[in-house]
């Protein structure tokens, strides 16, 4: 843990939960957009895409390059920053995998939300260290309303 | 020739904050390099061990990705945009 904070309204994290439950058995995925203001961060809207790994969508996510395009111009035409993506795990824990590190950007807010037959239950996030060694967890709170917009 | 390549928002802490930079190159290789040279923290996260481009960083000249073109031998003309887009993957450890 570093300290770092990602605030998230209740409604949308409430919309990732629900897109897990969805997919299940399946990974879901999709954008955050937000702001950072001095690492601190905050989510102000969801950008749901489709899990493209078709051969092993149960414990895998890929996300293509023209799905983060349309990402950022999302997040360009609402005024916001594309801060990170979330992906769930089905029956497993919201723990980032080492295929997980190896895949990641620096930077970006990584939420895992952990779906356990069809029930989400703990969400977590993280951003990979400078130096790719590891990731670092961030705390993830919950808010009913959003302080900006 | 002098080319200009945009730096997604991730590797931006890497390269001086810059969302692009213009360097002199003739291949997409010749530029990636140049980048790195500059920056040398971009380095690790854009080349695996191997000393290959990991596989979920995609880079384009003018919206064309290099994969369909000549990949990091695709030449370079003149005000050329070199773009490095992210792909995202990740998943559970756990094997079905």
């Amino acid at each position: 843990m570093t300290g770092a904070v990602l605030k998230i309204r209740e409604e949308l994290l409430g919309r990732i939960h629900a897109h897990g439950v969805e997919t299940y058995p399946h990974e879901c995925c999709g954008a955050l957009l937000g702001r950072d203001s001095d690492g601190l961060r905050e989510v102000l809207d969801l950008v749901p895409l489709k899990n493209r790994r078709n051969d092993s969508p149960r414990n895998r996510f890929e996300i293509t390059p023209d799905d983060v395009r349309l990402a950022e111009e999302t997040a360009r035409e609402k005024q916001v920053e594309l801060i990170g993506w979330y992906h769930s795990h089905p029956d497993a824990p919201a723990r980032p995998s080492q295929f997980d590190r190896e895949h990641a950007w620096p930077w970006y807010s990584y939420m895992i939300v952990s779906v356990q037959q069809r029930e989400p239950r703990d969400t977590t996030s993280w951003r990979l260290r400078d130096d790719r060694s590891a990731y670092d967890s961030e705390t993830v709170e919950s808010v009913a309303h959003s302080a900006t917009r | 020739m002098a080319v200009k390549v945009i730096i997604p928002t991730p590797l931006r802490p890497y390269a001086g904050k810059q969302e692009s930079v213009e360097l002199q190159a003739r291949t997409v290789g010749e530029a990636l390099a140049a980048l790195t040279t500059r920056f040398s923290e971009l380095k690790k996260h854009l080349y695996a061990d191997d000393g290959r481009l990991r596989s979920f960083v995609n880079v384009y000249v003018n919206d064309e990705d290099i994969r369909y073109l000549q990949k990091e031998k695709t030449s370079l003309r003149e005000g050329d945009t070199v773009s490095i887009v992210p792909s995202i993957a990740g998943g559970a450890k756990i094997a079905y």
